[in-house]
């Protein structure tokens, strides 16, 4: 069960708690053990398992969901995060550290907890796992291009988010807005 | 690609891996000639990394494998099959 640590990772993102996360691995690999035959050798494991866990999540626990689903997202200027603190960079050691401790991990993973979940699913299998848009399209069961709208989207309120998270902690000096970067213009 | 306005345009798909070999390479050369969208791309690539790793690190509950390895064992849900 190579794989149990990414999937628990993963589960505690979709489902946001650790009691409904262990649930949904163990249904995982349940459902994996009985449909094993499906699973075509040479194919990609670590992906089929993501696309049966996915398919577990969305199936459940949207059926739990008492709120409506929130497929909207307040529309979020492009690089919002670069433009604000892109330029912390320079100041310190290397762009990495400063990112890498900007944030706390608590803060990351509550960014991404707070996307919607018509969102949340697709940022978290590309940005964290690494699947393409054809296998999250696969995963979600929707079409490539509506892959690709929610991941640009999510990826941007998880960035405004992040910026709140900066701000709040009173990280970003005061009069930032100055220090801005200019839209590039071609 | 020329346009730097072009060139964030298809950022999140050069990052993404999902640009066509000729998309990628022709970003790359405009990149090659310009700080302001390679800071751009480098912070992008560089804040994706920081999600994974701050999104990779919880700690599985330790009864959870035996768990899960107990259901393989049993006729877990009673439907007369093991697992």
């Amino acid at each position: 069960m190579q794989f149990a640590p990414q999937l628990y990772s993963a589960a505690l993102r979709m489902t946001r708690n650790s009691a409904d996360a262990e649930d949904l691995v163990q249904e995982t690999y349940l459902r994996a053990y009985r449909s094993y035959e499906g699973f075509e050798e040479g194919t990609n494991l670590r992906a089929w398992l993501f696309r049966i866990m996915t398919n577990q999540y969305i199936n459940t626990y949207r059926a739990k969901q008492r709120r409506p689903q929130e497929t909207d997202l307040d529309d979020v200027e492009d690089l919002y995060l670069y433009r604000r603190v892109g330029n912390l960079g320079a100041m310190s050691r290397s762009a990495e550290d400063t990112l890498f401790e900007l944030f706390t991990d608590d803060e990351v993973k509550t960014a991404l907890e707070e996307l919607p979940e018509a969102f949340r699913v697709p940022v978290l299998l590309a940005d964290v796992e690494g699947f393409s848009y054809k296998e999250i399209a696969e995963m979600v069961d929707v079409p490539i291009g509506t892959v690709m709208s929610r991941l640009h989207r999510g990826r941007k309120a998880m960035q405004k988010k992040l910026y709140d998270f900066a701000e709040q902690r009173g990280l970003l000096a005061a009069g930032n807005d100055e220090q801005m970067k200019e839209p590039t213009n071609g | 690609m020329d346009n730097c306005d072009d060139t964030i345009r298809e950022l999140e798909a050069f990052l993404d891996g999902a640009l066509s070999e000729d998309g990628h390479h022709s970003i790359h050369a405009h990149l090659e000639g310009c700080s302001e969208c390679l800071q751009a791309f480098d912070f992008q690539a560089e804040l994706r990394s920081v999600i994974a790793a701050k999104c990779h690190n919880d700690e599985m509950p330790p009864g959870l494998l035996s768990r899960i390895e107990k259901c393989f064992n049993e006729d877990f849900d009673g439907d007369g099959r093991i697992g």
